[in-house]
């Protein structure tokens, strides 16, 4: 398999051991990949806010930049995920539309035919590696360690333009993830919510009470730690819990917040600094132990 | 087709006169035509089994919105929702009363928070004049442009799942902001101004949702609330509102990606804050200091993508369209 990988701004920022704990993992399976170092922000939808239009344009030539290579795209962020597929549902139903943002590109010789598509490594790791095979590559069973998945907003909705329908298995792609590594799900309400982090810096109280209910309901209900496709959500659950938990609820930041390559990297025995757990702002030091204990898979 | 489907519910009950009040699940399962509606099989409980069932509903046809209810966790309008499209294998289904609204008996809420969300952005025209002889008359095109909004039954399914109302019972809500956007939307209303000023710098107003879009996704009539609310923020920064933390966040994005083609977030943060609002900054510090701890604090100065400059190029380009 080969993609065009787009990793986005945060796993190259704030969030640098999504980024490590990717490659490694993509390493691991051999899948092949091409950067898109010239690609721009998606917008996260801040940016389409003030400029849809902008925004849109800035997409679309990363799709064409892809399509050029006859590669499809490969995502580590629920919000590129679904500020991309939303866009390329808009361009792909109106043609005039197409037409008028590929005027724009064609100074740099890119014309979008529309022929892109957009997959999150989680999304990758089920439906083009299979999970079959990708349990191959797993050295340990993670049995009694209790998970809670948690999506990200623009991983689920809206469903139409990250085409639920053809692929209804993106439902509980995180559950099933969860499993094959031998795990338990801890299932809760809150795991398709907002995680709060789009309102951090706009109504702070409100972002510190959604990451204080999400953690602390999984910990109750028994989660060692919270699985997340989004690296913002991350930044929120795991940079914020120590504030949210003293603040709303009273107690201590307790549940490790991991991202998807790095449930997958322990399962394949890669070490704590490989796929920088040691990064986190939330332990995960007895996360690391309970892997480090698990079986050997058989 | 077989003549009838085995329907199985689980509904959650209340009754505020018994048990002190608590809430408790019952089962039930029904015989009826493979074609009904969730309503149709909790109707059908309620005339065959169990009499004491409290639900809501009146047109079955998506019209009134008197049936919206949770069904596996979402609001939908029950009359709308086939039981073969959720329940395709014969699944239990799970029947809860809406969110973020009181409960007055098993499946029936009361519509007086609704109610007072919608009534907090004066939900009629202002018109500034008084037509001579006739009516108060607008273009076919700005009553298409509002036609979404207009779909609105008040069933209150996006205000059930809306994700900051579940901390926040101040937030004016998704179906009140797009009650608003109508308003401001309408060519014969005199006070468009004043419209957006006030839901832009009321506490619970424009800025306050999350865009989780969950609002889009429930709503039975395709109102897309968020997106509403997207309208009135670009309308409320283009009639000048520029006081929020929400509009130098918008900003301060905007700009960080024209400048390096990528997310600049620390400026981002401290953009956000305000740059001479000490106690917000001195707020963020705590959290730069642990970041950079661990090894990960976003760099101070932004990496840029290459070719950013094209990334501006663009920007401009697109700007000097619209002026």
């Amino acid at each position: 398999m080969k993609y065009a990988f787009y990793p986005g701004c945060v796993a190259r920022g704030g969030a640098p051991e999504l980024y490590d704990s990717a490659l490694a993992v993509m390493e691991r399976l051999g899948i092949e990949h091409v950067e898109l170092t010239k690609a721009a922000c998606t917008g996260a939808g801040v940016l389409q806010e003030k400029n849809l239009k902008m925004g849109d344009i800035l997409n679309v030539r990363t799709f064409a930049m892809a399509e050029q290579m006859d590669l499809p795209i490969m995502v580590l962020c629920s919000t590129c995920q679904g500020v991309m597929s939303q866009a390329n549902h808009r361009v792909k139903r109106d043609p005039e539309y197409l037409a008028e943002i590929n005027k724009h590109l064609a100074a740099e010789g890119l014309e979008y035919k529309g022929t892109t598509s957009i997959k999150h490594l989680l999304w990758a790791l089920i439906e083009d590696i299979g999970l079959d095979k990708l349990k191959e590559t797993f050295t340990r069973e993670l049995t009694g360690m209790n998970m809670a998945p948690f999506y990200g907003c623009y991983m689920v909705r809206p469903s139409d333009a990250l085409e639920f329908p053809a692929f209804p298995q993106r439902e509980t792609s995180i559950e099933d993830l969860i499993e094959s590594v031998g795990g338990t799900v801890t299932d809760f309400a809150g795991k398709t919510a907002c995680c709060g982090f789009p309102i951090l810096f706009i109504n702070q109280a409100n972002s510190m009470k959604m990451v204080a209910n999400h953690t602390g309901t999984a910990k109750d209900l028994g989660a060692d730690a919270m699985v997340t496709p989004c690296p913002l959500c991350h930044l929120n659950l795991d940079g914020y819990q120590p504030k949210a938990r003293r603040q709303v609820r009273g107690d201590k930041a307790d549940l490790p917040v991991i991202h998807v390559p790095q449930l997958i990297g322990l399962a394949m025995g890669m070490s704590e600094k490989a796929l920088g757990l040691q990064k986190h702002i939330v332990s995960t030091k007895e996360l690391v132990r309970k892997a480090e204990a698990a079986p050997a898979k058989v | 087709m077989p003549e009838t489907m085995n329907v199985k519910l689980k509904v959650k009950r209340f009754d505020p006169a018994d048990s002190g009040g608590k809430t408790w699940w019952q089962e039930y399962e029904v015989d009826i035509h493979p074609d009904s509606t969730v309503l149709d099989s909790l109707i059908h409980v309620r005339e065959q089994d169990d009499g004491t069932l409290a639900l809501r509903c009146a047109c079955r046809a998506s019209i009134c919105g008197s049936c919206g209810m949770k069904v596996n966790g979402n609001a939908k309008l029950v009359c709308k929702t086939r039981v073969v499209d959720v329940a395709p294998n014969g699944e239990q289904l799970t029947i809860e009363p809406m969110g973020n609204q009181h409960v007055v008996r098993d499946l029936v809420v009361s519509l007086d928070t609704f109610f007072s969300q919608i009534k907090r952005v004066e939900p009629f025209l202002k018109p500034s004049y008084v037509p001579e002889q006739g009516e108060y008359t607008a273009s076919n095109e700005s009553m298409e442009n509002l036609l979404t909004a207009m779909n609105c039954i008040m069933c209150g399914c996006c205000v059930s799942d809306c994700t900051v109302l579940e901390v926040d019972a101040n937030f004016i809500g998704p179906a009140a902001l797009a009650k608003a956007w109508r308003f401001t939307e309408d060519p014969r209303d005199s006070q468009r101004n004043e419209r957006l000023k006030s839901l832009n710098d009321e506490d619970g107003g424009m800025w306050d949702c999350t865009r989780c879009m969950k609002c889009v996704e429930v709503c039975p009539k395709g109102v897309a609330p968020m997106d509403r609310i997207m309208e009135l923020r670009e309308a409320a920064i283009e009639a000048g509102n520029t006081n929020t933390s929400g509009y130098r966040h918008t900003e301060s994005f905007y700009k960080s990606v024209k400048k390096n083609g990528r997310l600049d977030e620390t400026r981002l943060a401290i953009d956000s804050a305000g740059w001479t609002n000490i106690p917000r900054l001195l707020d963020l510090a705590p959290i730069g200091i642990a970041a950079m701890r661990k090894g990960k604090l976003p760099p101070l100065i932004p990496h840029k993508s290459e070719d950013h400059t094209r990334v501006k190029e663009l920007y401009e380009s697109v700007e000097g369209e619209s002026k």
